[in-house]
């Protein structure tokens, strides 16, 4: 049930460097050559390493990521479709492309209790701007989607990031 | 697009201290592709035309600030061998609070927001091995007494960082 690929071929001090690097970068001016201190490697093995992980896809990519709220996306609904099993792929695709829809998935019905098989998450100003996003997936999806639901946080009760163990 | 603010849509978090024009540019010139080189902080400066100083001030003051909620590689969980997984609940309003704390108390439980739906509660959970995601979900359920959803990820079709400041 878990969405597990193989483990890729990481190495003890990969994983060190993930644990080490996971809560963020060092701001130093010579940041790779701190993290490589740290673990007793040479800043450039750090860097080639991460270069590494970077093509492999175990990670995504280096940077910044914004508190939505902090920077004015103060409305975030869940839009949940469901869509013909035999036409998602090919919508989900378009869906996942708006430039609106942060995250964009299929995952499995839980029928009778939940019907819908399309996740896409919309980041907006208010939430009259998200039910507009949400109104031109409906357009997008057409008669393939036979019904959808908004479901829009009202507080954020954890939040503390991926975290694999040290 | 322009730089959303300004109108009275209720904020569910406190808001943080608004981030100005130079702080904006500096969260979109972040978004990906940090540079792999010894000092990357100096050449992202200047890209930007900043001094690599200012750039690491203005970087520790948005994360202390919580404009920015970290700053470094995004790790894909999946692919170092561990798992992660969406799932929900059906929370009875009065024993939300107590349900809330035993849920927020396994450490699996990396985001947990609030929701408007019969399903209330929808968190993520994340582990070290694939086989983790039923264990914990099976603790989940015989602390609170409820049933857990999950709601795996059968297919991705888009993630990127899309959101500008």
């Amino acid at each position: 049930m878990p969405e597990a690929v193989a483990r890729s071929d990481l190495d003890a001090l990969d994983r060190r460097l993930i644990v080490a690097t996971q809560a963020g970068l060092p701001r130093v001016s010579r940041p790779y050559d701190a993290i490589g201190e740290a673990l007793g490697i040479a800043g450039e093995d750090v860097i080639a390493r991460l270069r590494r992980m970077l093509d492999a896809g175990v990670i995504r990519r280096i940077g910044a990521v914004p508190n939505h709220y902090a920077i004015g996306y103060t409305a975030n609904g869940m839009s949940v479709w469901d869509v013909a099993d035999e036409r998602i792929d090919e919508l989900g695709a378009r869906v996942g492309a708006l430039d609106f829809v942060t995250h964009c998935y299929r995952r499995p019905r839980r029928l009778p209790d939940w019907p819908y098989n399309l996740f896409a998450m919309v980041h907006s100003r208010s939430r009259e701007e998200v039910a507009v996003r949400v109104a031109e997936i409906a357009v997008l999806l057409g008669d393939a989607c036979r019904g959808h639901d908004i479901l829009y946080s009202t507080a954020i009760l954890k939040k503390t990031g991926l975290r694999i163990a040290g | 697009m322009p730089w959303p603010g300004g109108g009275s849509t209720p904020v569910v978090e406190a808001a943080a201290a608004v981030p100005d024009e130079t702080d904006r540019r500096i969260i979109n010139a972040l978004q990906g592709d940090f540079p792999l080189v010894p000092e990357p902080y100096r050449e992202v400066a200047a890209r930007l035309g900043l001094d690599e100083a200012e750039l690491l001030r203005r970087l520790d003051a948005m994360l202390e600030r919580k404009v920015l909620t970290r700053f470094g590689p995004m790790f894909q969980i999946e692919r170092a061998g561990g798992a992660f997984v969406l799932a929900a609940m059906r929370v009875p309003e009065t024993e939300f609070e107590r349900v809330t704390d035993q849920v927020n108390a396994f450490p699996e439980v990396a985001h947990n927001y609030r929701r408007e739906h019969a399903l209330n509660m929808w968190f993520v959970l994340a582990t070290a091995t694939p086989e983790g995601i039923a264990e914990t979900t099976t603790a989940i359920e015989a602390v609170t007494g409820l049933p857990v959803f999950a709601f795996p990820k059968e297919r991705e079709y888009f993630v990127e960082m899309k959101l500008h400041a």
